[in-house]
């Protein structure tokens, strides 16, 4: 396949950036889209210009590190993938495609593609954990039964990535959906019900301290999330917050 | 000469661990605070050990090169974690889990770190339930476990395909908690590039900050390094892009000891290689095999034909079929250890027998799992790994069986560490799949994930603060000292010649030149010719290497050219250490195979008498051949014996 690809540039986060044309030929419907990014890469290297940095590392869809707006979508067309999941034969021979960062104002752009997501960590960092350390003597692990819908339900909200397509693809760049998956992943298990009121007011009001928006239900990030995590989650989350914030003498 | 001591404490094996944690000195914990502890990398290992670490009050100083610790490529383990819970009531042990482990390894692991990681193995699950950690149940409510290869019991904790995942997050929670405490200082988007040895000890690494280039100096009273394995050697593996050796191999110059380079784990179930263009390859999880079968055509026709697209698997009717682990391996069937399963695709496919265009692929087939359970059961439990099959091979599982071939997945080798966990640097330890402790010449699945956590969360804590006991005294170490300062300018050094080489080469250039020679000479089949001569090619690599290398763009920024300049320099190094290690094994085991050192059947043949050792190298400097160190495997509680799985 012959592509044009136009690619946003931006040399450091003073930069004001920009998209820049390159041509690429020869690319195998195989390959993945990253893959078709490592020739392009390796064409401006050997006609020694600076690479097209962007963030990837598994490749298998799973650590959340790649992030790449593609023809207007966050990881390209297809559903329930990540842009290491996306393969060229979902484009056609001829196909302009459009590779942009996350954008966000809570995520500000570092080089070219990458992004700097560390407001997720800080998210998590307010709350999103089990109070527990590390020690030989907790219970036995099956002393608690969990209901297999409830565990089922925990796992559902706990396979979110962190990649942050939720966010870019939100009009108001809010982090609703990530948050309330750790919420709910929590809320859903005994162990972490002890701390759900307080970790529901602590990770929202981090999240609105960082710059994230609103939600107005528009529904987007559910659907282009590469893990299917759904909407019900922020409802839960709304219900924690909604319940903690009527009890709460803060 | 550096002298190998286990430290391996007296008394019976049951009772080694108890008496050390018994003995081992402490900290007090008003000290605590007073003294830091680097540690490099956030996979369960590094991300397990500065959670507990810091909650006991050390000042932790964590460092990850991604952009969260949450990335780590621990994230990407799938099946499972074992634990001799004997929730099954199948009749698992502590000692079984412990005799399966050394056996699975091919006897070339250390009974004492073994029967550890065994007796601990049950309070990782216990702590990783406390955390919130979604493990699979059962309608009752409780957990759900299922088999993994190499043993007869079902003992693997799992979480769908993402067990890895799951563990992780609980890990990096653990981590945020004491991140938000302020008893971890995280440092995302960090490189280690050299440790820093005060008086013979490990006092700091040198980082590179990896958005603004940086430089940075940063001390301790210990370090661990963390950092995973070295399967990136290969170019081709499942590791993730940016794994990496750089912190075991600057620990290895600076003193410490490689342990085993030359145990590689090739893994047999992932997806095939499609081109040139493939940048890394993808693991099909070891638990596909509870239910799958893997086969290929009786007939070469009929395997021509499918490799030519003429046929596919549906055309081959049920006689045609050659299920060949079952008929060899009766007694274990498709559940035979990876090095075994490994092994016998590769004769198939060697023989002729290959079903795809590269000859490269055997079949793994779910129709009678389908059959039998019915499609949804199969969904539930392979679901993600069946949608991402789909995604890169364009085919439907359920409907046609998966095409896999081995790959290079883990390494058993590693730094080499006591029983401490402590390397032959004081101060320096090594964690997870970073030193080479627990597996011997082969890992058996599931038990990667049980040995980061247990090294993290309960060997390193006490180990640490038993070292630390002594160190009590000592001050803040100073980053202001010569030691420092020459290893900063050393790694400037270095980067700056990256920089200005301009040579015409790309990174990714030699990174393929060197996976290739190492797969093809230090990979599934070796033999003494072949690693000669890949000894030769690697040595000539390196000089083309530091001549023609092409970095494009700065130091002082991110740049990614650069980052992967610095890990293929040591792979390219490790590479040749491998071949060394892989030479002077003249026997066969676990992932090591030497085609001279075969039975009849073609069955790797150890020899116990001759090679019943840890082989541990050391460092003597540019271009001088590495020394060799024994350290002899003592079996007092296990008979050696031909490993069979028939």
């Amino acid at each position: 396949m012959n592509l044009t690809l136009k690619v946003w540039r931006q040399n450091g986060a003073e930069d004001k950036g920009r998209i820049v044309e390159y041509k690429i030929s020869d690319i195998s419907p195989d390959m993945s889209f990253l893959e078709m990014m490592d020739v392009l890469n390796g064409q401006l290297i050997d006609k020694g210009d600076n690479p097209v940095s962007f963030d990837h590392d598994c490749r298998e869809g799973i650590c959340g590190s790649c992030s790449m707006y593609i023809n207007g979508e966050p990881h390209g067309p297809e559903n329930l993938i990540t842009t290491c999941q996306l393969h060229m034969r979902s484009f056609k021979d001829g196909d302009t495609i459009y590779i942009e960062p996350w954008r966000a104002a809570a995520f500000p752009v570092i080089k070219d593609l990458v992004v700097d997501r560390s407001a997720f960590d800080a998210i998590i960092q307010v709350g999103g954990y089990v109070s527990v350390n590390t020690s030989g003597n907790t219970q036995d692990a099956n002393a608690i039964p969990i209901p297999k819908a409830d565990a089922d339900s925990a796992f559902d909200a706990a396979t979110c990535i962190g990649c942050g397509a939720c966010v870019a693809t939100c009009k108001n760049s809010s982090a609703m959906l990530f948050t309330s998956a750790k919420i709910s992943h929590l809320a859903h298990l005994p162990q972490g019900k002890v701390e759900a009121k307080e970790r529901a007011l602590n990770m929202v009001a981090k999240m609105d301290e960082l710059g994230f928006g609103n939600c107005t239900n528009t529904g987007d990030c559910e659907v282009q999330c590469p893990k299917g995590i759904s909407l019900d989650n922020i409802a839960l989350m709304n219900r924690e917050f909604l319940g903690a914030s009527l009890k709460s003498e803060k | 000469m550096t002298k190998l001591f286990d430290n391996i404490p007296e008394g019976p094996l049951v009772d080694k661990w108890t008496k050390y944690k018994a003995d081992a000195k402490l900290v007090n914990p008003s000290n605590r605070r007073n003294i830091d502890v680097i540690v490099v990398g956030t996979g369960l290992a590094g991300a397990s050990a500065a959670a507990s670490l810091g909650e006991m009050g050390f000042n932790v100083k964590s460092f990850c090169f991604q952009d969260s610790p949450r990335r780590a490529h621990s994230i990407a383990a799938q099946g499972g974690i074992n634990a001799a819970k004997n929730y099954q009531n199948d009749g698992d042990s502590t000692y079984r889990l412990f005799y399966d482990t050394i056996k699975g390894g091919d006897y070339r692991s250390r009974e004492a770190n073994v029967y550890r990681l065994a007796e601990v193995s049950t309070n990782i699950i216990d702590q990783c339930v406390a955390q919130g950690v979604p493990f699979a149940r059962e309608y009752g409510g409780l957990l759900d476990n299922r088999s993994f290869g190499g043993v007869q019991v079902q003992r693997t904790f799992y979480a769908k395909g993402q067990t890895g995942q799951q563990l992780l997050i609980g890990a990096y929670q653990a981590l945020s908690r004491q991140i938000s405490k302020g008893s971890v200082t995280m440092h995302n988007r960090h490189e280690m590039m050299d440790i820093v040895k005060v008086d013979g000890k490990a006092r700091g690494i040198i980082a590179r900050n990896l958005i603004t280039g940086e430089i940075e100096r940063h001390s301790a009273h210990a370090v661990v390094i963390a950092s995973g394995g070295y399967g990136n050697v290969f170019f081709l593996s499942t590791n993730a892009m940016g794994s990496n050796c750089t912190a075991s191999w600057k620990s290895y110059k600076s003193g410490a000891l490689f342990g085993n380079p030359c145990y590689v784990q090739i893994h047999p179930t992932c997806i095939p290689v499609s081109g040139d263009h493939q940048s890394k390859l993808t693991l099909m999880s070891e638990s596909l095999r509870n239910d799958g079968r893997i086969w290929v055509p009786k007939k070469k026709e009929d395997a021509q034909a499918i490799a030519n697209g003429e046929k596919t698997a549906l055309d081959i009717p049920e006689e045609d079929r050659d299920y060949y682990l079952e008929r060899k391996y009766p007694a274990f069937g498709n559940l035979v250890p990876r090095d075994v399963a490994s092994r016998a695709a590769k004769e198939r496919c060697d023989a002729g027998f290959g079903v795809s265009k590269t000859g490269q692929a055997v079949f793994l087939d779910f129709s009678d799992a389908i059959k039998r359970m019915g499609k949804d059961v199969v969904a539930a439990r392979y679901g993600n790994l069946f949608q991402m099959y789909e995604k890169i091979a364009a085919e439907n599982p359920y409907e046609l069986p998966m095409k896999i071939y081995p790959a290079v997945h883990y390494t058993m080798g590693g730094v080499w560490v006591d029983y401490n966990l402590q390397t032959t640097v004081p101060g320096l330890f090594a964690a997870g799949e970073a030193n080479f402790s627990d597996h011997g010449a082969n890992r058996l699945g599931a038990s990667a994930l049980m040995q980061g956590l247990a090294d993290g969360y309960f060997v390193l804590p006490y180990t640490i603060s038993n070292y630390l006991a002594d160190d009590i005294r000592t001050e803040k170490i100073s980053t202001e000292s010569a030691e420092f300062e020459k290893a900063e300018k050393a790694v400037k050094e270095r980067l700056d010649f990256f920089i200005n080489n301009k040579g015409t080469k790309s990174v990714d250039y030699f990174h393929k030149k060197l996976g290739k020679i190492i797969w093809e000479n230090c990979g599934m089949a070796r033999n003494k010719e072949d690693l000669e001569n890949a000894i030769k090619e690697v040595k000539e690599l390196r000089e083309e290497f530091w001549k023609d290398l092409r970095v494009p763009g700065v130091q002082n920024g991110l740049n990614q050219e650069l980052e992967k300049a610095g890990r293929v320099a040591d792979f390219i190094e490790l590479g040749e250490l491998m071949c060394y290690d892989a030479l002077d094994r003249q026997e066969s085991c676990g992932g090591h195979f030497r085609e001279e050192y075969q039975t009849p059947e073609g069955e790797a043949m150890r020899n116990d008498e001759d090679y019943t050792y840890v082989a541990a190298w050391e460092y003597k400097g540019e271009n001088e051949t590495p020394e060799l160190h024994k350290e002899d495997l003592t079996y007092e509680n296990i008979e050696l014996k031909q490993r069979s799985y028939k």
